[in-house]
């Protein structure tokens, strides 16, 4: 029961998906981070299958660092978003990826945008999406209080509340959050929304 | 001799790779390259033959980044460089994904050497006329490091090395003149060696200093042309200390 969700703000955009990492009815760990730092300026929140998603973001972020040191200047949001779904794409009637991913990035002149990936290389510009059985409620949410140009706190409070809607009505909904965020500054780690912490080794 | 050099590389009866060794006459005529390391600083420099009028010289860059922590300077066909660097690029980030770790400097060294070898014992295809400067911190350690390649897939670490034209007269002041160094010594001791045979002034020289935490930043025309009055006042000092003391007795 994976959720991403993310929303383009003022001057800013952010992703928060969840963190469980879980095979059949096994919790592996719920600390797992599926938003990737894809450079300075860019993340990558990922959810499906527990190896492509790994995989296949890790290629991405590399092919991104290695354009940036062979042209000396970064790739574009839409750059990079176009560069993923072409990947998808082009895997898609051989061995296909089942990933489903939203790209969150900065550019100077541009401002801040959020791409729609999904697995079968359907690529759109959004200003707020998710996926994962959570989207049937953070969408929701977000269709009700969402406006362009929402400040961080509003934005975090909308966050939030998606949050809350997740963990109360989704069945097996994931305990804990990472939220992160993009703006002229970077990318970074912006929460975390924990309810359930991962147990340490128990004193002998 | 004349019959074994041909476009294929074979071995002369008196055991001469002579297309290696006409590699290694492409790189002395190229621009003079310079490489010194420090105890926390490493530097790279290179000479700038004239540039013509019309040319927009940013677009030459002859230091280039290969990861971010490690950076490399060539003398030589520059066309060759390219496609070294582009493979060499690759090859970061490509260790990068399969190990989830960066490359150390001698892995990456290791890897352009061995690329120069492979076209020194394969048919139809010609050396690289090129010798490259390594430079870089170890990602764990924070050891810095200076490497240098030749045509003929050789490597070995240096304390500090030149190479292109003229590199004889830089290395034999580097051997005078080495000292362990660090910050700024290390970068005049790099400008040092580079004017022995390059034209005094910011405009001739590129350098580009490399340290663990801000990785590498290329100094601009007036940092270059401070640094060279600075060194040009200190050889006057020495100068004049050399004549005083004679005066006195």
């Amino acid at each position: 029961m994976e959720c991403v969700f993310g929303l383009v703000g003022d001057g800013f955009a952010l992703i928060a998906a969840d963190s469980s990492a879980v095979h059949s009815i096994l919790v592996h760990k719920s600390n797992e981070d599926k938003v990737m730092i894809l450079d300075s300026h860019k993340l990558l929140g990922a959810s499906g299958e527990g190896g492509d998603r790994v995989q296949f973001t890790e290629y991405i972020q590399k092919n991104v660092h290695l354009y940036q040191f062979r042209n000396g200047i970064p790739l574009t949001t839409a750059a990079a978003a176009n560069f993923t779904r072409g990947e998808l794409a082009i895997a898609l009637r051989k061995n296909p990826y089942l990933v489903n991913i939203l790209l969150a990035g900065y550019d100077k002149d541009i401002g801040p945008s959020l791409y729609y990936i999904d697995y079968i290389a359907t690529l759109h510009k959004i200003e707020k999406g998710a996926f994962g059985y959570g989207s049937y409620f953070s969408l929701s949410m977000m269709d009700r209080h969402y406006h362009s140009g929402m400040s961080l706190e509003e934005a975090i409070d909308l966050v939030d509340k998606c949050i809350m809607e997740i963990r109360s009505r989704l069945v097996v909904a994931p305990p804990n959050f990472v939220i992160k965020i993009v703006d002229k500054d970077g990318a970074r780690e912006y929460a975390w929304r924990e309810s359930v912490k991962d147990a340490g080794i128990a004193p002998a | 001799m004349a019959r074994y050099d041909r476009a294929i590389t074979v071995f002369s009866p008196d055991g001469h790779l002579f297309q290696v060794e006409y590699a290694l006459e492409a790189v002395r005529k190229g621009n003079a390259a310079v490489g010194v390391r420090g105890t926390d600083t490493i530097v790279l420099g290179v000479e700038k033959k004239a540039t013509p009028k019309l040319q927009d010289s940013r677009t030459v860059r002859k230091i280039v980044s290969l990861d971010n922590h490690i950076a490399l300077a060539c003398a030589g066909l520059k066309a060759d460089a390219r496609i070294l660097i582009n493979r060499a690029r690759i090859e970061c980030q490509s260790h990068r994904l399969t190990v989830e770790d960066p490359v150390t400097v001698e892995y990456i060294t290791r890897y352009i050497a061995g690329l120069q070898q492979k076209y020194t014992q394969s048919g139809g295809v010609r050396p690289f006329g090129l010798s490259t400067l390594i430079i870089g911190f170890d990602p764990y350690t924070g050891v810095p490091a200076l490497y240098q390649t030749d045509p003929s897939g050789t490597f070995s670490a240096w304390k500090a090395n030149a190479t292109g034209r003229n590199s004889n007269s830089m290395r034999e002041f580097l051997e005078k003149n080495y000292k362990e160094t660090s910050g700024k010594e290390t970068v005049k001791l790099a400008i040092r060696a580079l004017l022995e045979v390059v034209e005094s002034g910011g405009k001739n020289i590129e350098i580009a200093v490399m340290t663990r935490e801000t990785g590498l930043r290329q100094l601009d025309e007036a940092e270059i042309d401070a640094i060279v009055a600075e060194i040009e006042a200190e050889k006057a000092a020495a100068e004049a200390a050399k004549k005083a003391p004679s005066k006195e007795t």
